[in-house]
């Protein structure tokens, strides 16, 4: 029989304020343990919430940014856990009336669109973190809890199980952190835990409308390990379902090391979190014009900029994305656009060499000014320098900023060209070469790329191998 | 009542993770039998027409701006910890009888 894989997501992401959802500790990371600390997030007696106006804010935007359903009024709950990493014993989060509802987002895989729907968007509390002594969570003897990320705004988005595969998953995901970059929700850090996601994944018969036992995949630490992951759980589920078996439902880590999902042995049944309205925070009412101030404040989306970079410059689809996922990048290219018109020359140096250089030099792209990398295409296009040089200058310019305008002047590494300074030239390169010279006159090609390269090396790079190619023809007649 | 709620009892208890003596379960079972009878008679009020609510104040939450305010010290933070192992609150392990359900985990 053949299977079809439906996954949906749940993705968690931490918003981009100074101070935390309840109390006025700081959020940065990598401080030193339990510094960021107060009683409210410490849930010491007495302590009571209030909300920061930011996180609200961004939460909106994140959310409109996806096309959710903003409610008037949502409200917060208790959810109700024992588990050392919240420190009251129990979570504010939401449940019966979450902030958003509905959403969603297109995303293209192999040629086709694809619309993956959200369920809801809710605002809640992040936990602290835990650490297992041991190698892993599994028989650690001890943890050890810093609860500086505890409080922290925490945005939850759950969407519908419209997924079909890993790589839909991961595709997914890269658009998803790309939205949220864009709209200054979250800085989205994987690696700093800023952005995570666990997922629902089960197998049905393809075509079938019924949903089958599902498990969930937690501890998927890069957008690789996701698609990999949920890609090994499909076929370990498949192989079980081809067999006669059936699927427990249940919770399974994803091991990294080993490169297979291991399931979290758990005494306890089904989790009962007894929700409750939280009594220390009122409903929060948000009116429309709060609404659509944000809605009227957001960035231009990537799937908008996409589209507007291949019409307004003609790039292509690669292009676009390109400068899309990075949008630092694509901001440098649409500042140098500004004064420089020849947009397909401009995006192939951007993309190629200048991008090399970067990584050589390990300088960011925001180092760069545009308008000297526009001064140095110029250049190249008067032809005042050859491509060698327009290269050199390049690097010299991404790493030292040096303009290289001026480098040309100091370094007089203007081109050199015209029969008058090169004839010497040519001239000094036969009568040094004149084995070269002779193999040339008895139609050997190869012999005159020799005596090119042989005046170039003299000219330090800077007369145009083109020009010279035809005055050595022209010097030395067959 | 002659319904029997020791078994709502045991769940709860076991979620609460409280360890209650068979005297114990038998009063809080009646206890719960009573919450329950006055809930149900509550449900027979006439609520037609009238908007459900969570809160009993009737307000606007108050928002702050997003501003660091100083945290505690470390040691202040640390002082009512039942363990602690250099700047952490030390904790049993949680994998042995229980499955994590961390936030956001």
């Amino acid at each position: 029989m053949a299977y079809e894989v439906v996954i949906g997501l749940e993705i968690h992401l931490e918003l981009q304020t100074c101070s935390k959802l309840f109390c006025g500790c700081g959020t940065a990371f990598g401080q030193e343990p339990n510094t960021n600390c107060c009683p409210v997030c410490l849930g010491l007696p007495g302590s009571l919430p209030v909300f920061n106006r930011r996180a609200i804010e961004l939460a909106v935007t994140a959310a409109l940014a996806l096309n959710g359903d903003i409610q008037e009024e949502s409200r917060f709950d208790r959810k109700n856990y024992f588990y050392p990493d919240l420190p009251k014993a129990y979570q504010i989060s939401q449940f019966e009336r979450p902030l958003s509802r509905g959403g969603c987002l297109q995303i293209e895989v192999d040629g086709n669109r694809r619309e993956i729907r959200l369920e809801r968007i809710h605002l809640e509390e992040e936990a602290g973190k835990l650490i297992h002594s041991g190698d892993s969570i599994m028989g650690s003897e001890y943890s050890l809890v810093d609860y500086n990320r505890a409080g922290i705004p925490l945005l939850e988005i759950v969407t519908a199980p419209d997924i079909a595969s890993g790589r839909e998953a991961r595709i997914f995901l890269e658009d998803l952190r790309s939205v949220l970059l864009y709209s200054g929700a979250s800085d989205c850090k994987m690696e700093e835990g800023s952005l995570r996601c666990d997922a629902n994944i089960s197998l049905r018969p393809a075509g079938s409308e019924n949903l089958g036992t599902k498990t969930e995949v937690k501890n998927m630490n890069s957008f690789r390990s996701v698609e990999m992951a949920l890609n090994y759980e499909a076929e370990r589920q498949e192989n079980i379902l081809a067999a006669g078996g059936k699927i427990t439902q249940e919770t399974c880590h994803w091991d990294e090391e080993k490169k297979i999902t291991v399931p979290l042995r758990s005494k306890e049944g089904s989790s009962d979190y007894r929700y409750f309205p939280e009594p220390d925070l009122l409903p929060l009412a948000l009116d429309s014009s709060f609404i659509k101030n944000i809605a009227a404040s957001l960035p231009e989306m990537p799937a908008a900029r996409r589209e507007r970079l291949k019409e307004q410059y003609g790039l292509s689809s690669k292009e676009a994305v390109l400068f899309t996922t990075n949008r630092q990048l694509g901001d440098f290219f649409e500042a140098a656009a500004q004064t420089y018109s020849s947009y397909k020359n401009l995006a192939g140096w951007v993309q190629g060499d200048l991008m090399y250089q970067l990584r050589e030099s390990g300088r960011s792209i925001e180092e760069i000014d545009p308008l000297r990398f526009v001064e140095l295409l110029k250049l190249l296009d008067k032809k005042d320098i050859n491509r060698p040089v327009a290269k050199e200058l390049l690097a010299e310019m991404v790493l030292n900023g040096t303009s290289p305008e001026k480098l040309v002047k100091e370094k007089s590494l203007g081109r050199i060209s015209g029969s008058d300074r090169l004839q010497p030239l040519i001239e000094q390169v036969i009568a040094e070469n004149p084995a070269a010279a002779e193999n040339y006159r008895r139609g050997k090609d190869k012999a005159l790329a020799y005596l090119v390269g042989r005046a170039m090396a003299l000219t330090a790079g800077r007369a145009d191998p083109g020009e010279l190619t035809k005055l050595f023809k022209e010097q030395i007649s067959r | 009542m002659s319904v029997d709620f020791s078994k709502e009892v045991d769940y709860v208890a076991a979620l609460a993770r409280l360890t209650l003596e068979p005297e114990e379960k038998k009063r809080m079972a009646g206890q719960l039998s009573d919450i329950l009878d006055t809930a149900r008679r509550i449900r027979e009020l006439d609520t037609e027409g009238v908007e459900p609510t969570s809160h009993v104040i009737n307000l606007q939450p108050v928002l702050r701006d997003d501003e660091t305010r100083p945290s505690l010290t470390l040691n202040r933070v640390l002082q009512n910890a039942p363990r602690r192992q250099r700047d952490f609150f030390r904790v049993p392990s949680i994998t042995a009888n229980r499955q994590p359900e961390g936030a956001g985990e």
